[in-house]
């Protein structure tokens, strides 16, 4: 019915401005004329090109053709709204080493995501199956992600007040403006992950937390709380080789770290926080977080073993817009509190971390982004007075510069990027270039390397240095 | 009664348009494609079709909210500040996926995209507003409006049913186009067509509405395609679930909604 009146409408809109303006009424023919019409008069206008002649169609709605239904089946929205997709990636080493497993990566894995609006709340859930050849475990292990399941989310999210969000659950957290440099993120990363090759979305480990968020005019407060810490999916030499300062070489599968986590519920807990608003259109946020080094920081001098020592960090930020391109700025201050004096050298010292971006799109499709990142430690002068003679110091102050070139390409099909982090004080870095091509809408590729140096093996890149590696992934999104 | 209103206010365009000024009708124009309403929402199905004849196929999601809350032309009182909210659903690897634009009239947008896998709230640098949109043949410029005043516009002629307007850039090099015309229906401002020519004259790009359907009294393209002579592309973009004055919030659009989008109005 509603369609018939609108047709009539439709009609009557035609009919009557012909009428009224005393123009001829639409010829039966403009509407499905396989020729084009030309109009009378228009001939006699020398000076208009070539190709005015040919008037548009028009369009359904506009003539009274009948619109064509288009098919939309398949649109109403199940309850569960599911994705994912089924990967295969495998890789090589640059170099294979007896410190280091057969393959960086051989693996298929199949990601389930899910998601359900109720009423009060939704629902959303995300695992991955996976058989991975070069993993040493494959029964899974919900923390550490090892296995053959990796539960990236299970969480609910609902609103108790308009003005709060709350999300309860396993979740992946962000916030900071960095480009794969995380000051006031604490949140938990998979380094494995992310040198071994695997899709970048898997350098973001999950937290079992608790979100917050409370909005308001003036400011907005996310507050996470995560009742038992967790750690990075850190570099143990199970995955990948690192710089072990007890034998004073690279080591890897000959030597995983053993270590000591904080493990007990509630009182070794995790709050991050996170003040934010926007200036106009620049976002600027004051961050707090109150936990553990996330990544092992220290060491037990009678076993040995690595520790997670406790940290506090304080933080700001601020993102915008400048000169057709984005600028970012973050800063934090590092407390390591289990060594507040700097006189252990066996836990990190408390540092300073500053980070300056700029992004600007070159060229339509091509952008390039540049990073200035400077660490600083800040109890240096005790820091080399009580380190053993026998080991190597570290620098005070490390800079580096990086880049990153992106490219799209094809339609958009192909991305090619390639990211540079170089240490002008240490002299390494880390080069990861990546092609990626969408065949269509399910099929892609995906090829890219890992690339280190350092003329040092214990300098933060230099000490993977054995972890060269190229690989190649297939995936079909489901 | 709706049909005694919509005659009314044939009659009273129809009336007026026979004095029309040119600026007058690019800016019904503009109103029409890009304002109507206070704000605005729709579902979008896209395909995008290559030469060789393979289809890639996008679903999403628009919200839009106008900063002005008039749609009268005098004084363009309709031109305002603008929020869209872009919601993806299909194809998997962009799902879920949302992106944030405040578009400016006197500077460069601000756009944010949001990458759910990472939690990632991205700023996005891209200044070029003539690229591809999600891979489509259509521009970003086309989905969210070229300002009026980049271009010089020229009635070339009235036809029965369309305005014929040609429009030439004030800054040639910032765009791909010498010129492009627009055939404007007269009753309803929509452009049915719009062909892009470049310097030597050869059509090499167009847009067509395929579909129009009047919703709550607003004329709206329900059907658009774009085609690209020099790739020998096509995008078929259909909307559906179309609805003016739903009265979405300003908060709506913000990283609040970006991280946690918002399932109602995006139904």
């Amino acid at each position: 019915m509603q369609r018939l009146s609108s047709a009539i409408a439709l009609l009557l809109l035609f009919a009557c401005p012909a009428a009224f303006s005393e123009e001829p009424a639409l010829p039966a023919g403009l509407i499905d004329a396989s020729e084009p019409m030309l109009p009378t008069g228009l001939n006699n206008e020398p000076e208009l090109p070539s190709g005015l002649g040919t008037l548009p169609e028009l369009p359904s709605g506009l003539s009274s053709n009948p619109e064509s239904e288009e098919n939309w089946q398949s649109d109403e929205s199940p309850a569960w709204q599911t994705d994912g997709f089924l990967e295969a990636r495998f890789g090589q080493w640059r170099k294979s080493r007896n410190v280091l497993t057969r393959h960086p990566v051989a693996e298929t894995r199949l990601q389930l995501t899910t998601e359900r609006a109720f009423n009060s709340f939704s629902v959303n859930i995300s695992a991955d199956l996976l058989y991975d050849d070069s993993a040493t475990e494959q029964r899974p292990k919900l923390e550490t992600g090892q296995g053959w399941l990796d539960l990236r989310s299970a969480n609910i999210v609902f609103s108790p007040l308009s003005m709060v969000d709350i999300r309860l659950g396993r979740q992946i957290l962000t916030w900071g403006t960095g480009d794969l440099i995380f000051i006031n993120d604490l949140f938990p990363k998979d380094w494995n992950s992310f040198l071994i090759g695997r899709d970048d979305a898997y350098l973001k480990a999950p937290s079992d937390a608790l979100k917050l968020s409370l909005f308001s005019d003036s400011a907005n407060l996310d507050l996470v709380y995560t009742p038992r810490f967790d750690a990075d999916r850190y570099i143990d030499g199970e995955r990948a080789a690192y710089y072990n300062a007890n034998l004073g070489r690279i080591a890897g599968t000959d030597a995983v770290i053993s270590v000591e986590k904080p493990h007990s519920w509630f009182s070794d807990d995790e709050i991050a926080l996170r003040l934010y608003r926007n200036l106009a259109t620049f976002e600027i946020a004051l961050y707090g977080y109150d936990g553990f080094w996330k990544s092992p920081a220290g060491a037990d001098p009678n076993s040995g073993n690595a520790l997670f020592p406790r940290l506090s960090v304080y933080g700001a930020s601020l993102r915008g817009p400048l000169l057709g391109g984005i600028v970012n700025g973050e800063w934090g201050y590092y407390d390591s509190k289990d060594d507040a004096s700097g006189r252990n050298p066996l836990i990190n010292n408390s540092e300073q971390r500053l980070l300056l971006g700029y992004e600007h799109e070159l060229i339509a499709n091509l952008t390039l982004a540049m990073q200035l990142y400077s660490t600083r430690m800040l109890d240096y002068g005790t820091y080399r007075q009580s380190l053993p003679g026998a080991l190597p110091a570290a620098r005070q102050n490390r800079h580096e510069i990086g880049a990153r070139v992106t490219w799209l390409a094809l339609d958009q099909k192909l991305t090619a990027s390639l990211f540079l982090r170089y240490s002008t004080s240490d002299r390494d870095y880390y080069l990861r270039p990546k092609l990626h091509y969408s065949v269509d809408d399910h099929w892609s590729y995906e090829l890219g390397a890992n690339i280190f140096h350092g003329n040092q093996a214990y300098t933060f890149f230099g000490q993977f240095q054995h972890n060269d590696n190229i690989y190649v992934a297939l995936r079909y999104g489901l | 009664m709706r049909t005694l209103l919509l005659l009314t206010l044939l009659f009273v365009t129809g009336a007026a348009n026979a004095t029309l000024s040119v600026d007058e009708i690019v800016k019904r124009v503009n109103k029409t494609i890009y304002y109507q309403g206070q704000d605005g929402r729709a579902q979008v199905n896209m395909t995008i079709t290559d030469s060789q004849g393979r289809e890639r196929k996008r679903r999403l999601t628009i919200l839009r909210l106008d900063a002005s809350n008039s749609d009268a032309i005098e004084g363009d009182a309709y031109e305002s500040e603008q929020k869209f909210y872009v919601y993806f659903r299909r194809p998997a690897d962009v799902s879920k996926m949302a992106f944030l634009v405040w578009k400016h009239l006197d500077k460069e947008d601000d756009r944010w995209l949001y990458l759910p896998a990472l939690d990632l709230v991205k700023r996005i640098a891209a200044t070029d507003k003539r690229t591809s949109f999600v891979g489509s043949d259509f521009f970003y410029e086309d989905v969210s409006g070229r300002r009026l005043n980049e271009d010089n516009h020229q009635l070339l002629e009235t036809t029965d049913n369309y305005y014929i307007v040609k429009n030439t850039p004030k800054k040639p090099d910032s765009v791909e186009f010498a010129y492009y015309k627009m055939f404007i229906h007269k009753a309803s401002f929509i452009p049915v067509q719009v062909e892009y020519y470049d310097s030597s004259n050869n059509k090499y790009r167009e847009a067509k509405a395929l579909a129009v359907d009047t919703i709550q009294g607003f004329p709206t393209v329900t059907k658009a395609s774009m085609k690209n002579f020099r790739s020998g592309s096509k995008t078929v973009m259909t909307y559906r679930k179309i609805e003016y004055n739903v009265g979405l919030e300003d908060e709506l659009f913000s990283e609040r909604f970006l991280r946690n989008a918002p399932k109602k109005q995006l139904r």
